[in-house]
C-alpha cells in the first residue's frame, strides 16, 4: 500500500509547483545590483575581426548589455525587437554571448540578424556570475556612470521596451 | 447561424457525455445492464455532435466568417483554401475541438471494436473516457469558446502563423493528437481494470492493439514535427528540446515502455501493477503537455496565446483526472498480486530493464523541463534548460537500452543462460564492433560518438537477423524442409517488432551520422559566385522576384554540380507575408537517400549580394524514415491475424450471448 502510493505523493509535489508556477510571472526578479556599478569586464569579441570588448571603454555612455546564446529558445522571441530597436539607434546594445559555442553564436546572429555593437564572448560564463544572471536571456540598462540602472530577466517584448527602457534610456542620456 | 449550430452542438455533446459517464459508471458498479447499455450509443452520438461542430468551424474557416472571432484571429481571405482549413487547428481553440474530436472518435472506435469484451468492462471504459471528455467540454465552453463570436465583425482576418502555412503541419497536429488522446483508451482501460478489479492477461490482450495504434500515431505526429521544423525553421536542425516537444516526447517514451511492459503482462501475466501505472503516467503526461503548452508556466517558442484561467481550469482538470486515477491506483493495486517468478537473465528482466531506462529518460525529460518552474517556485532564480542538458542525460540512458533491444528478443522468458546468449550473438556483436571500428574510417573521421552509434545501430540490425534466422532453423527443425518456407509463417506481430526495432537502428544511424559529419557554410555570394560542400559546388545563378496569394518575395536560382555535371537547381525563397509583416526563409532541399543539400537564404547585404548558408547533411532523411519505420511496425503488429481471428471467434461468441441474454 505505501510504495503503491509514491506516484501519488510525487504527482502531488509536481502539481503544487505547477499552481505556485501560475501565479508567477516568470519575467520579474529583483535585482541586488540595480544601483550598483556594474562589473567591469575585458572579454573577447565574437566577431572574426578579434579585439576585445571592455566595459571601462563604454564609460561616458548610456548602453544596454544583453545577455544571449544560440541555445537559448527564448532569445529567438525576443531578437527581433532588438534587431529593430538597433536599426532605430537610439542606443548601443552590447551583446554577452554566455556559455556558447563560437561558432554556433554566429550562425545564429546570420540567421536571425545581428543587433549588437558589440559582442563578448563569455564562454565560461564567469562575467554571467559577476552580473547575477539567472538564465538567459537577460538585459541591462547601464548608465554614462557605468552603474546598472535596470535589469530585465526573460525576453523583451514590445511593451517592456517602450514602456520601461526607452523611457529610461532617454532620462538617462539628458 | 452556422458558427452558433456548432456552438450548440458542443454543448449537447457535454450533456451527452454527462449522462454517458454517470449511466455507464453508476451502472458498472451496481451491475445494471440497462444503463450499461447506454454507453456505446452515448459514445457513437457523442461523435456525431463534435464531428457537425468541427464541421462548422472548418465552414466558418474555409467560408471566411469574420464575425466569428477565432476566424478573425487565424486567417485570412487571402490564405489559400486548404491553409483556411488547417487554420481550423491552428488556433488554442480549434485544437481543443480537435481534440475532442480525436477523443470522442476513439470512444466511438472503441464500442464498435469491443465485442468480445465483457459488457461492464466496456461500460467502464467508456465511461472513463466520456469523464475526461465533460472536462474537456467544460474547458471549452467555459474558457475557450472556438465559436465566439466578434461584433462587429472584422473586414478581414488576422492570418495565420506564416510558419503554420505548410503542407507539414496540415497533418502533424491531427496525427500528434490522435496518439496523445489514443493513450486515453489504454488510460481508460487500466482505469476500468482497476474499478472492476479486473486485471488479467485478456486485459492486456485487449489493451495492446489500441496502445499500438496510439503509439504509431503519436511517432509519426512528432516525426512530422520534427521534419516539420527541419525544412521550415530555415536552419537545419530537427529537434530543440523545446517544452512544447518535450511534451510530446514524454508520452513517447512512456508509452513505447507501456507497449512493452503490456506483452509481459499478457504473455506471462507480469507487471500488473507496472503497466497499470505506466498507463496513467503515460495519458497523464499527456495531459500534462496540454497544460504545459497552453497556460503559459513554461516559455516556448510554440506556446499558444496564454490566459490565467486556462492555466488554473486546466491544472484543476489534470489533478482532478491524475490525482483520482493514481489514488485508485494506491488503493487497489496492492491486491492485484504479482505475476510469475524470473530470474535476472530473462526476456522479463531485459524488458524490465528497458522499462526503466525509458522512464528514467522521461522523469529526466520532465526534470530538464519543469526545472525552471521549480527553482522560480522556491525562489531560487529563473534558468532556461538547454539542449546541453538533454544531450547530456540522453545519450547514457539510451545507449544501454538500445543494447538491450539487442538482447531481449533472444532472450528466453523466465530464465535465460548468459552463456548461450552470448554465443547466439557472438556474430552479430563482432560485427557491431567491427562496424563501429571501420565505417566510420571510410567516412573520413572516427570519433567515439560516431563509433559508439554505428555499433548500436548495427548490433540491433544484426541480432535482428540472427532472431530471424534462428526461428525459423528452429521451425523447420521440427516440421521439416527449407528453412525459408516458414518465413512467411511467422505472425505479424513477430515482423511488426523486428520492423519496428530496425527502425531504431535507421533512426539512429540518421542522428549518428548527421551530427558527426555535416558540414554547413555561411557564404556571402554574388550571382556567378560557387561555394562547395561535401563534394558539391552550388552556383548562384540569380534571383527572381516572387507573387504569392498573401506573400511576395525574391528567389534564389542555384544550380548544383558535382563532378563538373549539373545535378539539380534549387529555389531557396525569403518571403514578406504582408498580413502579419513577418519574413520568411523558405529553406531549398535536395533530398537523397545518403544526404541533404540544404541551401537557405540569410540577408541581403550591400550591392545585390546574399548571405546564403548552405548545409550538407549525411544521412539526414534516415531519421524521420526510422520514425516511419518504427510506426509501421506498430502497424503491422496490429494488423496480426491472432486479434482478427480473436475478433471473429469473439464474434460468434458473442452474437451467442446476446442471443442467450435476450
Amino acid at each position: 500500500m505505501a510504495r503503491a502510493l509514491i506516484p501519488l505523493l510525487v504527482f502531488a509535489l509536481i502539481s503544487v509547483f505547477l499552481w505556485v508556477g501560475l501565479s508567477l510571472n516568470p519575467r520579474e526578479v529583483p535585482s541586488p545590483l540595480i544601483g550598483k556599478p556594474a562589473p567591469a569586464f575585458e572579454l573577447p569579441q565574437l566577431r572574426e575581426s578579434g579585439g576585445m570588448v571592455r566595459s571601462e571603454d563604454l564609460k561616458g555612455r548610456v548602453w544596454l548589455l544583453n545577455v544571449f546564446a544560440s541555445w537559448c529558445t527564448p532569445c529567438l522571441e525576443e531578437h527581433p525587437h532588438l534587431v529593430q530597436l538597433a536599426q532605430r539607434g537610439v542606443v548601443p546594445v552590447y551583446g554577452l554571448n554566455y556559455k556558447d559555442k563560437r561558432e554556433a553564436a554566429l550562425q545564429w546572429l546570420g540567421r536571425h540578424g545581428d543587433p549588437y555593437t558589440g559582442i563578448a564572448v563569455d564562454v565560461e560564463g564567469r562575467t554571467g556570475i559577476e552580473y547575477g544572471v539567472y538564465g538567459v536571456p537577460e538585459t541591462f540598462v547601464i548608465d554614462r556612470d557605468g552603474v546598472i540602472r535596470y535589469k530585465h530577466i526573460g525576453p523583451l517584448d514590445p511593451r517592456v521596451l517602450d514602456e520601461e527602457v526607452l523611457p529610461l534610456v532617454a532620462r538617462l542620456q539628458q | 447561424m452556422i458558427p452558433e449550430l456548432g456552438h450548440f452542438a458542443i454543448i449537447v455533446a457535454l450533456f451527452v457525455a454527462s449522462a454517458q459517464s454517470i449511466f455507464s459508471l453508476v451502472g458498472a458498479a451496481r451491475g445494471n445492464r440497462l444503463w450499461m447499455s447506454v454507453s456505446r450509443p452515448a459514445a457513437h452520438a457523442q461523435f456525431a455532435l463534435v464531428a457537425l461542430a468541427f464541421a462548422c468551424l472548418a465552414y466558418s474557416f474555409v467560408n471566411n466568417d469574420f464575425s466569428v472571432l477565432n476566424v478573425a484571429s487565424n486567417s485570412n481571405s487571402q490564405l489559400p483554401w486548404f491553409y483556411r482549413l488547417a487554420a481550423a487547428w491552428g488556433s488554442h481553440e480549434g485544437s481543443l475541438l480537435l481534440w475532442v474530436l480525436m477523443l470522442s472518435g476513439w470512444m466511438s472506435a472503441v464500442a464498435m471494436f469491443s465485442r468480445h469484451v465483457p459488457t461492464d468492462m466496456v461500460a467502464r471504459i467508456l465511461g472513463v473516457m466520456a469523464l475526461v471528455a465533460v472536462g474537456f467540454f467544460l474547458f471549452m465552453l467555459l474558457t475557450s469558446n472556438p465559436f465566439d463570436r466578434l461584433l462587429p465583425p472584422a473586414v478581414d482576418g488576422r492570418d495565420l502563423n506564416p510558419l503554420l502555412q505548410d503542407p507539414g503541419m496540415v497533418i502533424h497536429p491531427p496525427m500528434l493528437y490522435m496518439g496523445y488522446v489514443g493513450f486515453s483508451v489504454v488510460f481508460a482501460f487500466a482505469v476500468a481494470a482497476l474499478l472492476g478489479g479486473r486485471l488479467d492477461s485478456a486485459w492486456a490482450r485487449w489493451s495492446r492493439p489500441w496502445t499500438t495504434v496510439a503509439w504509431a500515431f503519436l511517432t509519426i505526429g512528432i516525426a512530422l514535427g520534427s521534419w516539420w521544423a527541419y525544412y521550415e525553421l530555415g536552419w537545419g536542425g530537427w529537434w530543440f528540446w523545446d517544452p512544447v516537444e518535450n511534451a510530446s516526447f514524454m508520452p513517447w517514451l512512456t508509452g513505447t515502455a507501456l507497449m512493452h511492459s503490456l506483452a509481459v503482462t499478457e504473455k506471462r501475466g507480469g507487471f500488473k501493477s507496472w503497466t497499470v501505472l505506466l498507463a496513467i503516467i503515460t495519458f497523464s503526461l499527456s495531459l500534462l503537455g496540454t497544460f504545459l503548452v497552453r497556460s503559459g508556466v513554461l516559455t516556448s517558442v510554440h506556446a499558444f496565446a496564454t490566459d490565467p484561467a486556462r492555466g488554473v481550469f486546466i491544472l484543476g482538470f489534470l489533478v482532478f483526472v491524475v490525482g483520482t486515477s493514481l489514488a485508485l491506483f494506491a488503493w487497489r493495486s496492492p491486491r492485484v498480486g504479482l505475476g510469475g517468478q524470473f530470474k535476472l537473465v530473462s526476456r522479463e528482466s531485459a524488458l524490465l530493464t528497458n522499462n526503466v531506462l525509458l522512464m528514467v529518460a522521461a522523469a529526466s525529460v520532465l526534470l530538464g523541463t519543469l526545472y525552471p518552474l521549480f527553482l522560480d517556485a522556491l525562489g531560487l532564480g529563473k534558468i532556461s534548460v538547454g539542449p546541453p542538458y538533454f544531450e547530456a542525460v540522453f545519450v547514457p540512458l539510451m545507449a544501454p537500452a538500445m543494447f538491450l533491444m539487442g538482447v531481449g528478443p533472444l532472450a528466453r522468458w523466465k530464465q535465460a543462460s548468459l552463456p548461450d546468449l552470448a554465443t547466439r550473438l557472438r556474430w552479430a556483436f563482432a560485427l557491431a564492433v567491427a562496424s563501429a571500428a571501420l565505417l566510420p574510417l571510410t567516412m573520413g573521421k572516427w570519433t567515439p560518438m560516431i563509433a559508439l552509434g554505428l555499433l548500436l545501430a548495427v548490433w540491433i540490425l544484426a541480432s535482428g537477423v540472427v532472431n530471424l534466422r534462428e526461428r525459423v532453423t528452429q521451425l523447420a527443425a521440427n516440421g521439416g524442409g527449407h528453412p525459408a518456407a516458414y518465413l512467411k509463417k511467422l505472425p505479424r506481430g513477430y515482423y511488426g517488432m523486428l520492423l519496428a526495432h530496425a527502425g531504431v537502428a535507421v533512426f539512429i544511424v540518421g542522428v549518428t551520422l548527421v551530427n558527426g559529419y555535416e558540414t554547413e557554410k555561411d557564404v556571402r555570394m554574388m550571382p556567378g559566385s560557387t561555394v562547395s560542400i561535401g563534394g558539391y559546388s552550388i552556383r548562384l545563378d540569380g534571383f527572381e522576384d516572387i507573387e504569392g496569394p498573401n506573400y511576395s518575395g525574391v528567389r534564389g536560382v542555384l544550380t548544383v554540380f558535382k563532378d563538373g555535371r549539373q545535378r539539380d537547381v534549387m529555389h531557396p525563397e525569403k518571403r514578406f507575408y504582408h498580413v502579419q509583416q513577418m519574413p520568411m526563409t523558405e529553406a531549398a532541399i535536395d533530398t537523397g537517400f545518403t544526404r541533404d543539400l540544404y541551401v537557405s537564404l540569410g540577408e541581403e547585404v550591400d550591392g545585390g549580394a546574399w548571405i546564403v548558408r548552405a548545409y550538407h547533411k549525411p544521412f539526414v532523411d534516415w531519421i524521420w524514415g526510422g520514425a516511419f519505420l518504427m510506426a509501421l511496425g506498430g502497424v503491422l503488429a496490429v494488423s496480426d491475424r491472432r486479434y482478427r481471428l480473436a475478433r471473429a471467434a469473439q464474434r460468434k461468441g458473442g452474437d451467442a450471448t446476446v442471443t442467450a441474454a435476450a
